[in-house]
């Protein structure tokens, strides 16, 4: 895989304020298909805005804020960020 | 209004667009009080149709205006999704018009560009372009048009901008002023032999009025209802698509990027948004709102204003409606109807007017709760409400969406059903429904305010407390005793949007308020009026003393069952006559111990007559007793199944009974039986 050099973490891993591009979803069709509808796709940059290390996180992805609970939070593969990296846009 | 000929020139036109971008206040302003709400046929999402007059060269053209329920895409995966797909498909409306929300462009461009698969004429009305311009978001209409091949019309609905254009727009695309071709997202690259494939093998195979192109695109995205349909259709020819789609079974991801790919090129073109994020005003209040702990405090403070405003505002009202409407009501029915026969008199007296009395003494604490949430919900507090109590939600196998709802159910059940509607999963939904009547509201609390004092003395606060708290338990444990087989297949999911902060909409809130008023008037009313009047006929009939009523002998026949839980005939008799209004406890126990109907020579009757312990198990049956026949009205139209209505009475009625008699055994093991 092209990302392997990079590490790869879940959502419930990232740090608040962290950016990332999302890697990967995990879970079942519905979930994935779900979650892909809001614009999570390989390579989209997010900004994780709340992760409070338990209970459910914020994510800023596609001009839009989504809250995933924590088990979805884990289910969702991210290749964190340099400074360099675009804005996943207010 | 109406030309003599406008008849003829009616034309429908769907309104559609994603959660939260404002469509509901298009449709209000284009419908105001012309809306119709109902059900979508067969199902218990909300249907609202509506009429818009429209001027064309001095002449009045009528429009049809069907709002279609808020999606994110056009999946098969949630009942909202179905409905929007179907209606497009099967009644064909004249045009549709997409309502986007500019500030969040690309994600809102996504159910335009499934729509554009779909046989209709669109039009995007491209929403909250101020809220886009306050974040330094730039969109030009005219690429954004030129580049999608849909006329684009900028808006604010909420300072009521562009809304007559919007409608211009779609009245011309409707008569072909304006050629209309629009361009389509293609699929990822990797997938494109595999659609043509798809498109081949079911060439000539696609039931009317399906278009084949949509039909195979669909198939490929894994699509359970149009794999069904096709593999009704084609039977033996079916295997080989089977085949193909088994093979690329995350064809789906291929399809959403490839919309995306296509989107952002669009986006990029059309579009120019600030280098860097800025600290918005939304990122500002939620630091606070969604943090774990200080978002909580926000909460209990919001839900404080909730109460304080059902206290000072709806009691004192309901009150005086009792008073001067129902009470006034019932001895001019008396005073009228002197001379006749004592069963008619009872009968619209103490049956129907008491039961219309209760639904209308109902309204303040309704409306006041109805006025909140839309208030909450068009700022956009409530998604934050959620978000925070998420985690705590969880032990009782429902999510974040769930706490709200039943939080009201303190106050009374009836807005507590009701308000589950915004919870997205139908079977959690279900599950909410059912925990809702465990809340204990202030009519259950009142009795308990009455009677626990009189058992327990100085003890009675902790005592209170305690009911409180089995409630609570039971709830806790039901939820997650039914979590498997109510919600089985359906994976509780928290994912949601977190919209954006808005000044509220009075216009959006006072239809809302008064749409789900009169949506209980109709609904719940009728159930109401006749429960209440089968429950009069019970207690009075034959003989117009409640002593020797059908319900006393019911409550004479339920004795042995009663004796388990130490309860007297009576107080079952008090219990069953709850359903009609928790209060009518306090009236029955007065009546059948010859109280005379003060509080205090009742408190008399009743201390000398129970031992603590059959006082104990009296109150515990009366927390967790069956819901009142206001809240079964409600249950019954918010689960359109009777089934589910009656397995709730039931259900509760079976864990009130053995809570009562374990109390009543372990009271009495414990030595408060004498």
């Amino acid at each position: 895989m092209a990302l392997t050099e990079r590490r790869i973490l879940s959502l419930g891993e990232l740090a608040e304020g962290a950016q990332a591009r999302v890697h990967q979803v995990q879970g079942g069709h519905l979930f994935r298909e779900r979650v892909a509808t809001l614009g999570f796709t390989e390579g989209t940059p997010l900004r994780l805005l709340q992760n409070a290390g338990r209970g459910p996180v914020i994510v800023l992805i596609r001009g839009t804020r989504v809250a995933l609970g924590r088990g979805e939070a884990l289910k969702v593969l991210v290749a964190p960020g340099e400074s360099g990296d675009e804005d996943p846009q207010q | 209004m109406k030309t003599p000929n406008s008849e003829a020139r009616t034309v429908t036109v769907a309104l559609a667009g994603q959660p939260n971008v404002g469509k509901s206040t298009v449709f209000n302003l284009l419908t105001g009080l012309s809306q119709h709400v109902g059900n979508w046929p067969g199902k218990t999402i909300e249907q609202k149709v509506g009429m818009y007059h429209h001027q064309r060269n001095g002449e009045l053209c009528a429009m049809r205006i069907v709002d279609l329920p808020g999606t994110y895409s056009l999946t098969a995966n949630s009942l909202e999704e179905q409905i929007a797909r179907d209606y497009i498909i099967k009644e064909r409306p004249d045009a549709v018009a997409v309502i986007a929300d500019a500030a969040a462009l690309e994600r809102n461009l996504y159910l335009l560009a499934e729509f554009l698969f779909l046989p209709v004429p669109l039009v995007l009305g491209l929403n909250m372009t101020d809220v886009a311009e306050r974040q330094d978001i730039h969109i030009s209409p005219r690429i954004l048009e030129a580049a999608l091949g849909v006329p684009v019309v900028p808006m604010v609905a909420t300072k009521n901008q562009g809304v007559r254009e919007l409608v211009e727009a779609v009245d011309r695309v409707i008569r072909g002023a304006t050629a209309y071709v629009p361009s389509r997202p293609a699929i990822r690259e990797d997938h494109r032999a595999v659609l043509e494939e798809i498109r081949a093998l079911i060439a000539g195979q696609v039931p009317e009025p399906y278009p084949e192109e949509w039909v195979a695109l669909k198939l490929l995205e894994g699509d359970g209802e149009v794999a069904h349909m096709m593999q009704e259709r084609m039977r033996e020819d079916w295997a080989p698509v089977c085949g193909v789609l088994t093979r690329h079974e995350d064809a789906f991801l291929a399809v959403a990027s490839g919309r995306y790919e296509w989107i952002g090129r669009i986006a990029r073109a059309a579009m120019t948004r600030p280098r860097t994020g800025q600290i918005t005003l939304t990122d500002r209040l939620d630091r606070v709102a969604t943090h774990p702990f200080w978002g909580l405090l926000v909460l209990l403070g919001m839900l404080g204003v909730v109460f304080w405003l059902t206290y000072s505002i709806a009691a004192p009202l309901q009150g005086l409606l009792d008073e001067y409407l129902v009470r006034a009501g019932r001895n001019w029915l008396h005073d009228a109807l002197a001379g006749a026969p004592w069963w008619v008199v009872g009968a619209l007296a103490d049956g129907a007017i008491a039961g219309a009395g209760m639904v209308i003494t109902f309204l303040p604490i309704l409306i006041v709760f109805f006025a909140v949430l839309g208030l909450l919900e068009d700022v956009g507090y409530m998604a934050r409400a959620a978000f925070v109590m998420d985690r705590f939600m969880h032990f009782i196998g429902l999510h974040g969406r769930s706490f709200l709802p039943l939080f009201l159910g303190f106050g009374c059940n009836v807005p507590a059903v009701l308000g589950t509607r915004i919870i997205d999963a139908p079977r959690a939904r279900l599950l909410t429904i059912l925990l809702a009547p465990l809340v204990p509201c202030t009519a259950r609390m009142a009795v308990v305010a009455i009677l626990a004092p009189v058992f327990f003395g100085g003890a009675a606060f902790w005592v209170s407390w305690g009911l409180v708290g089995l409630n609570l338990v039971v709830l806790a444990v039901l939820g997650v005793v039914l979590r498997r087989p109510v919600l089985g297949r359906e994976s509780l999911v928290f994912v949601m949007e977190i919209p954006l902060y808005h000044r509220p909409n009075a216009r959006t809130i006072g239809l809302a308020v008064w749409q789900r008023t009169l949506a209980f008037l109709k609904k719940a009313g009728g159930i109401i009026l006749v429960f209440s009047v089968v429950v009069w006929a019970l207690s009075a009939l034959p003989a117009g003393e409640m002593d020797t009523s059908y319900l006393a002998t019911i409550g004479r026949a339920l004795a042995p069952l009663g004796a388990w839980m130490g309860l007297e005939w009576q107080m079952l008799v008090a219990l069953l006559s709850s359903f009609v209004a928790k209060e009518n406890t306090i009236a029955t126990l007065a009546i059948l111990y010859r109280a005379g109907g003060e509080e205090s020579s009742l408190a008399g009757a009743l201390a000398g007559a129970w031992t603590p312990a059959a006082g104990l198990a009296f109150l515990v049956v009366q927390m967790l007793f069956i819901p009142c026949a206001a809240t079964a009205a409600v249950i019954r139209q918010e689960t359109g199944s009777w089934a589910w209505t009656v397995f709730s009475v039931a259900l509760l009625a079976a864990i009130s009974l053995a809570a009562g008699v374990s109390i009543f055994q372990g009271a009495t093991l414990f030595g408060l039986g004498g």
